[in-house]
């Protein structure tokens, strides 16, 4: 710890609103960072850690202002300068690494240019000369080549990782004191999420540089920060060292939101937090999370607690701080039993299957069978070809070859060559619960759909039908008048469920449902699915690129690299002991807190 | 065990009650100025056209003075020495349904080639198109005329060779707004339940590009007013000798100096109502760009 340094950034009461209007989105933040220090700001969507964020560079999205507080880099202070001095700030001073780098990249121009221009703006440099030596320099910091043909190629020319430390090299080009970064391995593969974060790390090291990682992954801030803030609601509700915020969390919602990490050693059920972070002028009196806290007192409806030092440099929002803090063990769902499978009447079966685009074949060779009650997880990273693998059985890519046998029946690569029960038994829910749902109809037509296709009953029973479904992945019959837009994620993906278990069907296709939703909307989401599979039977295909997740679920994993399958085994054997190489990298990548606190 | 969801524990805050994203969509468009002056003027013009005849001081062919006199009755006589007010009062009915009708064929046609390309990717919608990109290489009112010249100004055929010509147009747009939510899953969702294609083309695709076709609507019925008024001025109308703005403004132009409300009554006429409908569609793209992007303004 850098105590006895200046901090680098000091902000104090941060409060931004919307604009005109005296709802706040982020109100009381306080937070310094020291030199080469890392902080990491967590929180789920909605909780105001971008906006937090993008306020250090004095900047804030439109309809928004920054209404109160102070940002203060050294003696500058950031939110008073004019919008001109800001703009020399920014990537100079304090700079920013957005989440997605293929849009934050001009895809017109080579990104020796861009890298180059961020110096030119900033005069960073003698000549250019000193700027073309600063440049390599740079781009070997991030470990990339600093050739001048490499500095030649397009941003598509380079693939997820590589964009992504190219933004890094633009973040870091002019030395910067402090350095914004927003969710920058979020959507990178575990195995680049690794490199990224090890280039993150060290050059905040080198430079000195303090770090704000604003993330919603856990596992990532805990490896990589060294001390976190917590954010719900728009408000810090606690801030301390990383292994002491997660191995003694005090707020509720802290304990709850790790109870919702999936854990790679042990099998046992995710517990999800009940009910939904209030949106900014829907904020209850008190302390905003009372009414989903297992804590709660009268004492917490009354006014919203202050930020109070529970131990040496740790804060927490909560009046039952001490008690929080006190409870042994972190909250989680039961310990699951490690359940033995059988696959010898298997109700689908792949057999030496191949699938293509265009002719050239992303998926090689793949055989397993899957049995009645059982979950198999595929897991692979992006491009493992394990969501066309996933269509392929959905019967919505066409292009494959061998057989899928469902109860030993042959299927037809496309859906619509398939008998019509053949379609009722295979249900496929997709990844992303916002492109799944049509946005012009109502969760009740869109629930109704399948009862339409495949159902004989009336109108009246349809309906009952519907609201039962919607009771079943916890919401409400009353859904079915809503539009998906008035939705939250997770509330999409259930619809989703019920669309697919009101066909009543035997195997369950899951495409990375959870990846697009919050950690304890996943945590639920999960424990949804593995209700529903041990309560009426499914077999379930799980894709997933998330290891950790597989734990929770499935029964049995299968791992997929380039197309094949190269290890497969029980979720115990392949987790501890995995035999094949690729599972090892695998698994020696992925983030976990468990590691990162012990 | 209990279920733990991500629903509300409390009664939900946003909730507005339901609305089809389309009610949606004509509400926010009211709300532009632009949309409801719009409204207005096409609506005045729309209703001289139907109730004009009904209030006109004489019939559209009765002569009722000297030509070209403007001493006579408001606005004076035409070429012919008839009323001038009542022609134009007679006048609209004839060009404002031929337009609608065309516009209409326009774009049912337009709307079914632009749903199935996008929705076939495949050779078919390379040959419709292809075919689509043929008819657009002529001017619009070339291929309209030679139809007439050809055989003779029937109504129905001015109405099949204006929407017949706006379909391409039509299809076009449709296309490329349907083609990203043909990539969409839900329509995957529909095709792996095995949904027959014209319910997924009418029920997923089709609500999901009414915002552009809405839009469409009124730009293609600006042009096919403009259009059909054009071919009126050359003559082709179904009754050459009957009231029609395009014919009264060809029948009056050489005494535009001496009796110019020959001219430009009809002029007026139709300035006003493809500017109403001009205005009405850019209020509706207006509010559909603000929708799409989740700012709608309620």
């Amino acid at each position: 710890m850098s105590e006895v340094q200046a901090p680098a950034i000091v902000v104090e009461n941060l409060r931004i609103t919307l604009r005109n209007t005296d709802i706040d989105i982020v109100d009381d933040v306080s937070f310094e960072i020291a030199p080469g220090e890392v902080l990491g700001l967590v929180g789920e969507s909605g909780s105001g850690k971008t906006t937090a964020g993008l306020a250090l560079l004095g900047h804030c999205r439109r309809g928004v202002e920054i209404a109160g507080g102070s940002v203060r880099v050294g003696e500058t202070d950031v939110l008073a300068l004019d919008t001109l001095a800001r703009r020399r700030l920014r990537g100079g001073i304090v700079s920013y690494v957005p989440q997605d780098p293929a849009a934050s990249l001009n895809p017109a121009l080579r990104i020796g240019t861009q890298l180059r221009e961020t110096l030119e703006v900033h005069n960073y440099g003698a000549d250019d000369e000193a700027r073309r030596e600063r440049l390599a320099e740079m781009m070997r910091e991030v470990l990339l080549p600093d050739d001048p043909a490499y500095l030649r190629r397009y941003p598509h020319e380079l693939s997820g990782g590589q964009q992504q430390r190219v933004g890094l090299a633009m973040a870091f080009a002019c030395r910067p004191r402090v350095i914004v970064l927003d969710e920058p391995t979020t959507g990178l593969d575990v195995t680049t999420q690794a490199h990224v974060l090890n280039s993150v790390r060290d050059l905040t090291e080198l430079h000195r540089a303090a770090a704000l990682y604003v993330s919603h992954d856990l596992a990532v801030v805990a490896t990589l920060a060294t001390r976190v803030a917590v954010m719900y609601a728009g408000r810090v509700v606690e801030l301390g060292p990383s292994q002491e915020l997660f191995e003694t969390p005090s707020h509720p919602y802290t304990r709850r939101l790790i109870g919702a990490i999936p854990h790679i050693s042990g099998k046992r059920q995710l517990a999800g937090i009940p009910g939904r972070a209030p949106s900014p002028g829907n904020r209850p009196k008190g302390c905003f999370f009372a009414p989903r806290c297992s804590w709660k007192i009268d004492q917490c409806t009354v006014e919203l607690p202050p930020l109070r030092s529970v131990s040496n440099g740790h804060l927490a929002r909560c009046i039952r701080a001490e008690e929080v803090r006190a409870e042994a063990g972190l909250p989680s769902g039961e310990t699951l039993p490690a359940d033995a499978v059988s696959v010898e009447d298997a109700v689908l079966s792949l057999r030496s299957v191949h699938s293509a685009y265009g002719g050239h074949t992303v998926v090689h060779d793949i055989n397993f069978d899957l049995a009645p009650h059982e979950c198999l997880a595929l897991v692979g990273e992006s491009g493992s070809g394990k969501t066309t693998l996933a269509r392929s059985i959905g019967g919505l890519h066409r292009e494959r070859r061998g057989e899928i046998l469902l109860n030993g029946e042959p299927l037809a690569a496309s859906s619509r060559g398939r008998s019509r029960e053949a379609r009722r038994m295979i249900q496929y829910i997709f990844q992303n619960p916002y492109g799944s749902l049509n946005p012009r109809r109502t969760i009740g037509q869109i629930v109704r759909q399948p009862v339409e296709l495949f159902g004989t009953g009336s109108d009246r029973e349809a309906d009952k039908l519907v609201g039962e479904m919607l009771e079943r992945v916890s919401l409400t019959a009353a859904y079915a008048e809503r539009y998906p837009d008035q939705l939250s994620g997770g509330e999409r993906q259930r619809v989703a469920i019920a669309r697919a278990l009101i066909c009543e069907p035997a195997v369950l296709v899951c495409d990375e449902v959870t990846s697009a939703l919050d950690v304890s909307v996943q945590a639920a989401i999960v424990d949804l699915l593995a209700e529903l599979q041990r309560d009426l039977g499914l077999s379930m295909l799980f894709v997933t690129h998330n290891l950790p997740l597989v734990r929770s679920i499935a029964q049995r994993v299968a791992v997929m690299n380039h197309g094949r399958i190269v290890e497969m085994g029980t979720v115990d054997s392949v987790l501890l002991n995995p035999a094949d190489d690729y599972t090892k990298a695998l698994l020696a990548d992925t983030p976990s807190l468990e590691a990162a606190t012990t | 065990m209990t279920l733990v969801a991500d629903t509300p524990l409390t009664p939900e805050p946003e909730a507005v009650g339901p609305s089809p994203p389309t009610g949606r969509l004509l509400r926010s468009a009211l709300g532009l100025w632009r949309t409801r002056i719009g409204i207005t003027l096409a609506g005045a013009m729309i209703a001289v056209a139907l109730f004009g005849p009904y209030v006109a001081p004489h019939g559209p062919s009765d002569f009722v003075g000297a030509p070209n006199s403007s001493s006579v009755g408001t606005f004076g006589t035409d070429h012919l020495g008839q009323d001038v007010l009542s022609r134009f009062l007679a006048g609209g009915r004839s060009i404002l349904a031929i337009s609608a009708a065309a516009t209409l064929i326009g774009l049912v046609l337009g709307s079914i080639v632009g749903l199935v390309s996008a929705y076939a990717r495949n050779l078919l919608d390379d040959g419709l198109m292809r075919l689509m990109d043929v008819i657009l290489a002529f001017p619009q009112i070339m291929l309209a005329l030679v139809a007439l010249v050809t055989l003779g100004p029937k109504t129905w055929l001015i109405i099949v060779a204006v929407g017949g010509t706006t379909m391409p147009r039509v299809a076009r747009v449709i296309r490329g707004a349907a083609q990203p939510i043909v990539e969409r899953d839900f329509v995957a969702a529909a095709d792996a339940l095995g949904v027959p294609r014209w319910r997924i083309l009418l029920g997923e695709v089709l609500p999901n590009v009414l915002s552009p076709l809405m839009v469409e609507c009124s730009l293609r019925l600006t042009y096919s007013i403009g259009l059909v008024a054009t071919l009126g001025f050359f003559g082709f109308t179904p009754n050459p000798g009957g009231a029609d703005w395009g014919l009264m403004i060809f029948e009056n132009r050489l005494a535009l100096t001496v009796q110019p409300w020959g001219v430009v009554l009809p002029v007026i006429a139709i300035a006003l109502i493809t500017l109403g409908t001009g205005l009405l569609g850019d209020g509706v793209a207006r509010a559909a760009a603000g929708i799409d992007r989740g700012r709608a303004t309620e």
